[in-house]
C-alpha cells in the first residue's frame, strides 16, 4: 500500500499518531483493533515488508520516518508533537534522532497492536507484558505453513536425488521399483520436513535441548523409529529411514529459527556450525545403508 | 510463562554502566527485558535472553551498550557464506530472508 498519512475515525489535531509499515496486513490489524478510536496512522516505506523484518534490514529507519512526517505535512495536520512508533521498529529507528530531523518525539509503542488502544488510555504507558515479544502456539503454526512455501523448490530436488539414488540399486532395478522405493525415500523427507517445521515448534519447549538442530535430531530420531516400525522393509532400511529422518528433521528445525522470536544471530551462527556436519553425516550413512540393503539385501534374503 | 531460551554463551550483548545515564530506553525498546531500571542506571535483569536484534545499542543515547546485531535466521547465515563463495555466487545473495 502506498506510503502517506491516513485518517481512523475522526482525527483531529489532538488525535494521537501512530506510525507504520506499509505492509497491508499490518494495516488491516490496526485498523479493526483500533475500531471506534480516532487517530492518524502515519505509514511509512518499507516496501510491503512487516515492521519487525523492515527494521531488521533498516528499511525502517529514522531518515524514513521524518521524510513521512514532511511529507505528509503533519505539523500542520496535528497541533502536538509526538510519534507513537511500534517497539518492533527499534531496532531500525533511533527515537532520540528524529526529532532533529522533523521536529516530533518519538515514543515506542507495545509490541502488539492489540495493546494500543490501552497504551494509549494509559497515557502513553505501556503496562506489564506489553513490551516483551511473545511466541504462542498459534503464531509458531503459522509461520511453519510459510516454511512450506519456502521448501518447494528443496522439495523437487529432493524428490529428483531420491529416483536417482533408487534407480542406483534399491529399485530392484526396474522402473516400477525404482519409482516406488525413491517414492518411499521421499516420504521419508517429507517426515522430516514436517518434523522438523511442525512438531519441533509445538514442542519447542519440550525438546530437552536449545539448539533447534539438536531439537530436530531428537524429535526425526523419534518420527524415524517410528516410521521405520510402521513401514516394513527391513532392518537396514528402517535404519536408513531413521537416520535421514533425523538429518532432515534437524536440518528443517534450524532453518526454523529464521521464524522464530528469539534466536540470535551469534547462536544460530553456533549451531549450524556445530551441526550441519553432523547433518550431513547422517545423510551419507542414511544413503549408503539403503544403496547397501538395495545390493546385499536380496542376498541375505530380504532382511 | 517464561520466555523460551536460545543459546546464552555467545551473545555479543555488552553494557558498559559507566557511562549509562539512566533515560531507560534501552527496558522500552528490548523485546526480551534484557534490561531494568535499577538505580538512575539500567541493570541487566537477563542477559541470556538477548537476541541481538540490536534497538537497544542503537537507542541508548549514551552509547553504552554494544551488540552485533543481526537476525537469527539460518537461511540468512547460509546465503550470507554461499554469497562468497565462488561460482555459486552469482545464485545467492546475502541475508535474503524474511522476503
Ligand atoms: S538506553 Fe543507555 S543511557 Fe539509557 S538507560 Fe539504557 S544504557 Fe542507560
Ligand atoms: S539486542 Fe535486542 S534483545 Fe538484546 S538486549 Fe538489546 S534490545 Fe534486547
Amino acid at each position: 500500500m502506498a506510503p502517506g498519512l491516513y485518517a481512523l475515525g475522526d482525527p483531529d489535531g489532538q488525535s494521537p499518531v501512530l506510525v507504520t509499515c506499509n505492509y497491508k496486513l499490518t494495516f488491516d490489524i490496526l485498523r479493526r483493533e483500533l475500531e471506534g478510536l480516532s487517530c492518524w496512522v502515519l505509514v511509512v516505506e518499507t516496501y510491503g515488508i512487516n515492521v519487525w523484518c523492515a527494521a531488521g534490514k533498516k528499511s525502517f529507519n529514522t531518515g524514513e520516518v521524518a521524510r513521512q512526517v514532511k511529507n505528509a505535512g503533519l505539523e500542520q495536520v496535528v497541533n502536538h508533537r509526538t510519534l507513537v512508533l511500534p517497539q518492533l521498529a527499534a531496532p531500525g529507528v533511533v527515537g532520540h534522532k528524529i526529532r532533529g530531523l522533523c521536529g516530533f518525539n518519538a515514543l515506542f509503542g507495545p509490541v502488539e497492536i492489540r495493546d494500543l488502544p490501552s497504551y494509549l488510555d494509559n497515557k502513553t504507558q505501556a503496562a506489564g507484558d506489553m513490551r516483551r515479544v511473545k511466541f504462542p502456539l498459534g503464531q509458531r503454526l503459522l509461520v511453519a505453513l510459510v516454511e512450506v512455501y519456502g521448501a518447494r523448490k528443496f522439495m523437487l530436488w529432493a524428490l529428483l536425488a531420491c529416483m536417482l539414488l533408487a534407480a542406483l540399486g534399491p529399485g530392484g532395478f526396474s522402473l516400477q521399483g525404482t519409482v516406488l522405493s525413491g517414492l518411499g525415500a521421499w516420504g521419508v523427507v517429507w517426515t522430516g520436513f514436517i518434523s522438523g517445521v511442525f512438531l519441533v515448534p509445538v514442542f519447542l519447549r519440550h525438546l530437552y535441548f536449545r539448539a533447534f538442530a539438536a531439537k530436530g535430531l531428537l524429535a526425526g530420531a523419534l518420527t524415524g523409529f517410528v516410521l521405520a516400525v510402521a513401514v516394513p522393509g527391513g532392518f537396514l532400511q528402517g535404519l536408513a529411514a531413521t537416520a535421514a529422518c533425523m538429518a532432515f528433521t534437524s536440518w528443517f528445525a534450524m532453518h526454523y529459527t529464521g521464524s522464530t522470536t528469539f534466536t540470535s544471530l551469534s547462536g544460530v551462527d553456533r549451531e549450524m556450525r556445530r551441526y550441519m556436519p553432523v547433518q550431513g553425516a547422517l545423510i551419507l550413512v542414511a544413503a549408503g545403508l539403503w544403496l547397501g540393503s538395495g545390493w546385499f539385501g536380496p542376498l541375505a534374503g530380504g532382511a | 510463562m517464561q520466555d523460551f531460551r536460545y543459546l546464552e554463551d555467545v551473545l555479543t550483548l555488552e553494557y558498559d554502566p559507566g557511562l549509562c545515564m539512566g533515560c531507560g530506553t534501552c527496558v522500552q525498546v528490548c523485546p526480551h527485558r534484557v534490561f531494568d531500571v535499577g538505580e538512575q542506571k539500567a541493570v541487566l535483569l537477563d542477559p541470556g535472553g538477548c537476541m541481538e536484534c540490536g534497538a537497544c545499542a542503537l537507542n541508548c543515547p549514551a552509547g553504552a551498550i554494544k551488540v552485533r546485531p543481526g537476525g537469527g535466521c539460518a537461511q540468512a547465515i547460509l546465503n550470507g557464506w554461499l554469497s562468497r563463495v565462488l561460482f555459486v555466487k552469482r545464485f545467492f545473495r546475502q541475508d535474503v530472508c524474511c522476503s
